[in-house]
């Protein structure tokens, strides 16, 4: 085991990480302020791997063109899906909306087996994306290179806009105190919407990544990214928009390297590896690394 | 008086029951018959998720991790030994020598669940809400993950195939009939009470002297046997199982159907599991002649949405409607009130 393997293994931790750490900000931002586990989240992956898809091989759209289509198509979608099935639904015990999300993943799901088919495709990235860079010792494909700084951008644009704009504020406001962010005159409506179309359009964006660094996406595709970022957002603490950044990073590189250094009959392992962690996690310290302690956990 | 009544309308039931499966064993073809066999199958599960789910509001997704634990355990049980032998290598001797019949395998697989429910139970029951959902969601994974790579003793990916046909419409009748008495009887006794007290008020039965965990532990483990014998009742009507036989979407069906029927309700879980698979096998020919496949579980899930928006406590709510009544409204018998009020109060 070279140092250099070792150093690979960790870069792809890092790309793996950064997938995780977009999708479980909006497991974090949506929780934070409606006490709701999306589970349709996941499924915005998807729905951010196929508008990618669409946009390169049907419009011919130029890569960055594409992206952007890809982050509009992503909080259209969560919206539309906030007000059609969890807006009318609100006040409702927390289980409620657990059952709605399962509702709507599996209606997407099925919507997208019925429109395109389950039989996955292939996902083509400009031939630039493809080629190889030298950083060091680390030889990597442009396109990983591509995410990390992508996922870095993302991150900091959200973490800038909820920390120095209005809105922002506003959104921090409502995550801490529901009811007295309403008597202060907030849009609680308008706020929840917002937090659905921003962590929506991360997830798209993961969607986007996941497809051109595996090059197959199918209508499935979702369902195991969503269910590990949400892992990834628990070891962050749920609620924690930090937390969720670094959950993702720590469950990426956790991942990773448990498959990389173990040999190689264990490999099999790893989605046991990672479910087996979320159960050990929420039992020892079910407040995460950053979140804060809330009501009804454990 | 009424509650001989009760009991001569039950077992009045229960015969008539045995009667139908007697006609439709020697009348049906192979094919209705399975698919009622399906339905039964499908009873069993949705009535012993409900007392997890339904009597002590514990939101479990686990029982399709159980059914696989089941389905693996009675299948190891069945096989003839001649085939383990090279089927699976690294079974314990005395594990690959023997070969049970039915019945002691299927509870040999309901027992294994209920031990595995035991052990998880105490980590996972703990938590609460979704959390717990998405641990047993967790769960059904690491369950899918060790039958895949555990090889020696499952046979990995590939599954356990020509299992013996055993499943008939008789077994499955038997076990409808006995998870409908036990949750029957749990639901109405001091029990089924207690568990029903720690979902409407956790804090308020631990200071009854409710044993919170201890209660909880047992009604996750009940479950967990029910769907581990139904586990083996499915491996040995298709005569195969493997690691994705139950999938975190039958989970979904499952709580759908809890939902619907509404949560606590026996009847009511009963008659949704009947009626959801009957709609699913009669969408199926639709499905194939639009070349839509998904069709009938995107309705089913359109439908979920609008019971929860517009109907929240499900068809039934607690309630067990009396479905006897009518017998007991016969001519010639006095109508008996109080006895079907018995049934109403929870």
């Amino acid at each position: 085991m070279t140092a250099a393997y070792v150093l690979e293994q960790i870069a792809n931790g890092i790309i793996l990480g950064s997938m995780y750490a977009l999708i479980a900000i909006g497991f974090s931002l949506i929780y934070g302020i409606v006490r709701l586990i999306n589970f349709a989240h996941g499924d915005i992956v998807t729905i951010g791997a196929f508008a990618m898809l669409a946009s390169i091989t049907a419009f011919h759209a130029p890569f960055p063109v594409a992206v952007i289509v890809v982050l509009v198509v992503g909080a259209a979608v969560g919206m539309l899906i906030e007000r059609i099935a969890f807006r009318p639904m609100r006040g409702a015990p927390q289980v409620t909306g657990f059952i709605a999300s399962l509702a709507v993943a599996i209606v997407i799901e099925n919507l997208g087996i019925m429109t395109v088919s389950a039989q996955p495709r292939n996902f083509i990235v400009p031939a630039y994306l493809g080629a190889f860079i030298r950083l060091g010792p680390l030889q990597i494909r442009a396109i990983d290179l591509a995410i990390v700084v992508l996922a870095i951008i993302l991150m900091t644009a959200l973490a800038v806009f909820v920390r120095f704009t209005k809105a922002g504020m506003a959104m921090r406001a409502t995550a801490e105190n529901y009811n007295v962010a309403r008597l202060m005159g907030i849009n609680i409506d308008r706020m929840i919407m917002l937090a659905f179309a921003i962590g929506s359009a991360l997830a798209a964006a993961a969607g986007l990544m996941w497809g051109s660094k595996y090059s197959q996406i199918s209508p499935l595709m979702g369902l195991i990214p969503g269910l590990k970022a949400f892992v990834a957002a628990v070891i962050g603490g749920v609620g924690s928009i930090s937390g969720a950044m670094l959950g993702g990073y720590v469950l990426g590189l956790a991942e990773v390297l448990f498959v990389g250094l173990l040999p190689p009959e264990y490999s099999g392992y790893r989605n046991v590896f990672v479910f087996a962690t979320l159960i050990v996690i929420l039992l020892v310290m079910p407040n995460g690394l950053l979140g804060r302690s809330t009501e009804d956990r454990a | 008086m009424e509650r001989r009544s009760n009991l001569v309308a039950v077992f009045g039931a229960a015969l008539a029951g045995a009667v139908l499966v007697y006609g439709a064993s020697s009348v049906l073809n192979p094919y209705l018959l399975s698919i009622i066999a399906f339905l039964g199958i499908n009873v069993i599960l949705a009535v012993s998720l409900n007392i997890t789910n339904g009597f002590t509001g514990l939101f479990s997704l686990g029982h399709p991790a159980f059914m696989t634990i089941g389905g693996y355990v009675t299948a190891i049980m069945t096989i003839l030994p001649a085939r383990k032998a090279h089927l699976l290598p690294d079974l314990p001797a005395f594990l690959a020598r023997m070969q049970w019949p039915f019945l002691p395998a299927l509870i040999a697989g309901g027992l294994v669940a209920t031990l595995a429910a035991i052990i998880v139970g105490f980590p996972v029951l703990r938590l609460r809400g979704h959390y717990l959902a998405v641990a047993t969601l967790g769960l059904i994974f690491i369950i899918q993950g060790l039958a895949t790579n555990l090889d020696g003793y499952t046979r990995g990916a590939l599954g356990l195939n020509g299992l013996p046909e055993l499943t008939n419409l008789w077994w499955v009748y038997g076990w409808v009939l006995l998870t409908l008495y036990v949750c029957w009887t749990l639901k109405h006794s001091s029990l089924g009470r207690t568990m029903m007290a720690i979902r409407e008020n956790e804090l308020a039965a631990a200071c009854l002297g409710v044993k919170i965990t201890r209660t909880r532990i047992l009604s996750f483990a009940l479950g967990a046997f029910f769907a581990g014998v139904a586990g083996g009742l499915w491996a040995h009507l298709v005569t195969l199982i493997t690691p994705t036989s139950f999938t975190f979407l039958l989970a979904f069906q499952l709580v759908v159907i809890v939902v619907l029927g509404g949560s606590g309700s026996i009847t009511g879980a009963t008659l949704v599991a009947a009626a959801l698979t009957i709609a699913t096998e009669a969408l199926h020919p639709v499905e194939e002649a639009v070349g839509l496949y998904g069709l009938s579980q995107t309705l089913l899930a359109i439908a979920v949405l609008l019971v929860l928006i517009y109907r929240p406590k499900g068809l039934f709510g607690m309630a067990e409607p009396d479905l006897l009544a009518w017998i007991r409204k016969l001519p010639g018998r006095q109508p008996t009130h109080s006895g079907s009020k018995r049934h109403r109060e929870v």
